[in-house]
């Protein structure tokens, strides 16, 4: 299978996560600069993390506009996997394909480090590789990460069941301390009605390897690969 | 097209002296032009000439260390950044560098753009930056003043490398009065490049094309070399416009348009414009290939209309190079900066006369020879006058005796107060606030470990990085003082698995038109010297910051180190402070001859709890420190130890906490023996140099003290890893027993309650 990873002017994830899919995984990855017009023959984009366009209008506010995303929309209309990590979320909600928004930090402070994850969702092509309810660690690294919605929007992601992963402790409990930015519900990741495209603040390229300290994050890139190659989980 | 005719005014001595020039300088300057200068040769030389460019007060000095080593591919001073060879094709460029004065005035700017430039002079050399770290010094955080340079100096240094994206691992923050009013910002950056892929700051090829490529020059930071040149003051506050202002998505731009550049093949040389600019860069290139430029500065893309030519060539806008390029490659130069966004404006060309000729509309406004106005050419050079400071005599005057000794009820509230101790406690409110882990190379971050360690993707390898200095053992005895800070970062460096390479260094000191400032900055430079021969890590680079004063006096001396290391083996060498397993044996490694000593000098503990800055430096001897971290090295290399902690500030007792509080579930079950004469804050707290805690599994202990057989050095049995918390006797007494939680308590607290969080 082959990932496909956007690079924006101020991307700086995107080595991380070709990292991850090329060399950790094995699976063909190529880079996609933003100022292409076609994706190409990809099974997954990757919109890493990064400060496009150095973040400077509000985060991923420019880059929805970089020539490629119109053809990550359409990818993702069609029933296209998206991955949107950090900037990536940011990136999806300012473009449409997620709602809600990356508000400042309620510390109103860039917060690195890792942080729990209790995972809400098992049935999505991100999380197959999960149990319901498994907490991660996964590390943030963010000054703008504090998701927002509507209460009508927060009521219809949890009634979909679009809330995939939430801020918890080592045990699994959602508590305002383990809350690190201020997150509407403790929100740390959704996906679309659709269940094809995922934005998450934690940074599960970062996590992939025993010598960083963490493969949690590996196993939301296995779950690509097994919806993609229909492997055994 | 504007007007073009200039209006400069008429150069005089008097404008000399108030560009920071010397009489004699002035007339060296006249001499060798043959003429009264233009205004803008007066503004090139006397920026080229201030000691933050010319070195002019420290370089008769610095020459004195060592600079030779197998593994150094270039010598210091020759480029950017020093250059070492780590095996399998790669090479390592790093380097340290001040930013103290702007951030004294604008904290989150002085910071990022010391962040920003010591990015740009790694890169310049074709090497990809892998971590930044940084060494910060402030005065104490109950002033108010203190907390907005202290936050806005993390601010700066978090937006700027965050946004970069270039993982900041490691450094370290110290707060004492003699900084209030002149924080000291050092900023360190580690590149990787493979050997034969890097590019020099050359001016080569008569006919070569110069560009300036990168940001628009704007009139930010004139004269920024010059301001880092004096005084803080309370005049200061007006030299705000001295201060540049930091772009780091353009300098991100500008690293990947470099890096493509270079490995295009299409750069000849290149040098990046921090200090003095245009002017800089210009005639260092120059010089160093023996050639000349002619400029043409109205093409320099500018941001604001009607700049005049000295403002150009003095303007300190950050996130540019310039860039000597073939004729026929001029195409693929402006191709590749073109799709980054950059500009690429094409200034003149090399020439064969030596001298930097620049034009503006086409009329001659500076010609001077590139070879008289830099370092190492005919800059000036002084020797200053020294004198040993009287406040010597008074510290070393010191008598322990008149300090009571702890009372054993008394020595775990201490142990607590040390803790909370800003300059001991956590500085995870600091380092939070930084990425430490995008490009996803950090094996081992700030907290729990000595050093930072990064490995080298697609090699077994790893760095392992410090920066490390105690400003007041410096202070206390300067000789010895710039000894233990070599030898603290290579001690650092050891225990989390590296060999110690070479180091940058960044030295941090008063007003060197003052004798005593001056005899200290010579016995804290002879002392590193000392201390870097002895470790065999050799000398790259680095900065020297002059005139680090407030009104009330000099800063601690301050002769921060950066050292790099190599990991051979990043999977298995790599060792943390924290504990492993239960049951594992706690080993006290130490020069054989003691292992405890009856010396509080310069110690924290002494500061902290007895408002002391007294007595001698700690102790501290040469060969005891090589042979202990030698053989460190060996056990960790033969995969005999677990954990491995130094002991440094706070001493003995603190190094078991810190090792607790690092340690989850884990705990310490401590046994030293009778204090047989001793005090009992020394043996706890005394920061004699030279020793390790250490853990090793149960079965190795026999192996350990094997493999150190024959070797000065002795790994004394202490105690054991057992459940959370430290538990420490004293002969029959028990000490210490705290909870982890009551040790952690005020080691996290105290910086967030200080800034009100």
């Amino acid at each position: 299978m082959t990932f496909g990873v956007l690079v924006f002017p101020g991307s700086n994830c995107d080595h991380d996560a070709y990292h991850v899919t090329r060399h950790v995984l094995g699976q063909d990855t190529r880079f996609i600069w933003h100022k292409e017009e076609r994706l190409g023959d990809v099974d997954v984009v990757i919109v890493p993390g990064g400060f496009s366009y150095g973040d400077y209008l509000r985060a991923g506010a420019i880059a929805r506009f970089s020539p490629i995303m119109n053809d990550v929309v359409r990818f993702a209309n069609e029933g296209g996997l998206v991955v949107g990590i950090c900037n990536g979320f940011q990136v999806l909600c300012e473009s449409g394909l997620l709602p809600g928004a990356l508000l400042r930090n309620a510390s109103l402070r860039f917060i690195c480090k890792p942080v729990y994850l209790r995972t809400e969702q098992t049935d999505t092509p991100f999380t197959n590789a999960l149990r319901p309810g498994q907490v991660i660690q996964v590390p943030i690294a963010h000054g703008e990460g504090n998701y927002y919605a509507s209460e009508e929007v927060l009521d219809d992601l949890e009634a979909n069941g679009q809330v995939v992963f939430r801020y918890s402790t080592a045990d699994g409990a959602v508590t305002p301390e383990a809350n690190p930015n201020g997150s509407a519900r403790n929100i740390a990741g959704i996906v679309n009605a659709r269940r094809n495209v995922l934005g998450m603040m934690p940074h599960p390229e970062r996590c992939a390897e025993a010598i960083l300290g963490s493969e949690d994050g590996l196993l939301i890139f296995r779950s690509l690969v097994n919806h993609v190659l229909g492997a055994a989980v | 097209m504007a007007a073009t005719t200039l209006q400069e005014p008429p150069v005089t001595l008097e404008l000399a002296r108030e560009h920071g020039m010397t009489d004699e300088e002035y007339a060296w300057m006249v001499e060798k032009l043959g003429r009264t200068p233009t205004f803008t040769e007066l503004g090139i030389y006397s920026v080229m000439w201030s000691e933050h460019c010319s070195y002019k007060n420290s370089i008769a000095v610095l020459k004195t260390l060592p600079r030779e080593g197998d593994a150094l591919l270039v010598g210091a001073g020759e480029e950017n950044a020093g250059l070492v060879d780590i095996g399998d094709g790669l090479a390592v460029a790093f380097k340290i560098e001040s930013h103290n004065h702007p951030s004294a005035v604008e904290p989150y700017q002085g910071a990022a753009t010391g962040v920003g430039g010591i990015q740009r002079d790694i890169f310049t050399m074709g090497a990809r930056p892998i971590c930044s770290l940084n060494s910060l010094r402030f005065g104490p955080l109950d002033n108010p003043r203190v907390r907005y340079l202290f936050d806005g100096v993390v601010r700066g240094i978090g937006d700027y490398g965050n946004s970069f994206g270039v993982p900041t691992v490691a450094g370290e923050v110290y707060f004492d009065p003699s900084y209030e009013g002149n924080p000291l910002v050092n900023a360190m950056s580690v590149g990787v490049v493979k050997v034969g892929q890097t590019a020099s700051a050359i001016a080569t090829g008569v006919g070569n094309a110069v560009y300036i490529v990168g940001s628009a020059t704007g009139r930010d930071g004139i004269h920024g070399a010059t301001f880092a040149s004096e005084e803080i003051s309370e005049a200061s506050e007006a030299k705000r416009p001295s201060v540049q202002v930091g772009d780091p998505f353009t300098e991100k731009l500008l690293l990947e348009a470099t890096l493509e550049a270079i490995r295009a093949g299409v750069v000849v040389g290149i040098q990046d414009m921090g200090a003095a600019g245009l002017t800089c860069s210009s005639c260092e290139m120059s010089a160093k290939g023996g050639a000349g430029m002619e400029l043409h500065v109205d093409r320099v893309p500018q941001r604001e209309a009607g700049m005049t030519p000295y403002e150009i060539m003095l303007s300190e806008s950050q996130e540019r190079m310039l860039v000597v390029c073939k004729p026929e490659h001029e195409e693929t130069l402006r191709a590749i900066f073109e799709k980054w966004d950059l500009h690429a404006a094409r200034l003149g060309h090399v020439t064969d006369d030596g001298r930097v000729k620049v034009y503006w509309h086409g009329e001659l406004v500076a010609d001077v020879p590139a070879e008289h106005l830099v370092l190492g050419g005919g800059a000036p050079v002084y020797h200053r006058e020294t004198r040993r400071p009287a406040y010597l005599d008074q510290t070393a005057a010191f008598n322990l005796a008149t300090v009571p000794d702890l009372d054993v009820a008394d020595a775990a509230p201490a142990l607590l107060q040390l803790l909370g101790s800003p300059n001991i406690a956590s500085k995870r409110w600091v380092f939070e606030q930084y990425d430490t882990m995008v490009r996803t190379n950090t094996v081992a971050g700030p907290g729990p470990s000595d050093a930072a360690v990064v490995r080298i993707k697609g090699s077994r390898k790893g760095l392992a990085v410090k920066t490390d200095c105690n400003g007041r053992y410096v202070y206390l005895n300067p000789r010895k003082g710039g000894q233990i800070a070599v030898a603290e970062a290579a001690r650092n460096v050891v225990c989390a698995g590296g060999k110690p390479l070479a180091i940058t260094n960044c030295l941090n000191f008063g007003n060197p038109y003052k004798p005593e400032v001056y005899w200290v900055f010579k016995e804290a430079v002879g002392g590193m010297g000392e201390a870097c021969r002895a470790l065999g890590t050799p000398v790259t680079g680095g900065n020297v910051s002059f005139y680090n004063e407030n009104p009330t006096g000099a800063v601690f001396p301050t002769p921060t180190i950066g050292m790099l290391g190599l990991v051979e083996d990043v999977e298995r060498h790599t060792t943390t402070a924290a504990f492993q397993a239960e049951g594992d044996a706690i080993l006290l490694l130490s020069p054989a001859a003691w292992q405890h000593r009856n010396d509080l000098g310069g110690s924290e503990y002494l500061a902290a709890l007895h408002g002391l800055t007294a007595g001698d430096a700690p102790h501290f001897v040469l060969d005891e420190e090589k042979a202990v971290q030698e053989a460190l090295l060996g056990l960790i290399r033969a995969g005999l130890v677990r954990s491995a902690h130094d002991v440094s500030d706070g001493g003995l007792a603190v190094c078991l906490a810190e090792s607790v509080i690092f340690s989850g579930a884990l705990g310490a079950d401590v046994a030293l023996p009778a204090l047989d004469g001793l005090r009992l804050d020394a043996v706890l707290f005394g920061e004699a140099q030279s020793r390790v805690v250490m853990t090793v599994a149960p079965g190795q202990v026999a192996a350990v003290q094997a493999a150190l057989a024959g070797q000065p050095v002795a790994a004394t049995p202490i105690g054991t890893v057992g459940a959370a918390g430290l538990r420490l006797r004293v002969g029959d007494t028990p000490v210490i027993d705290l909870a982890a939680v009551a040790l952690r308590e005020p080691y996290e607290r105290a910086i967030p309650a200080a800034m009100g969080h």
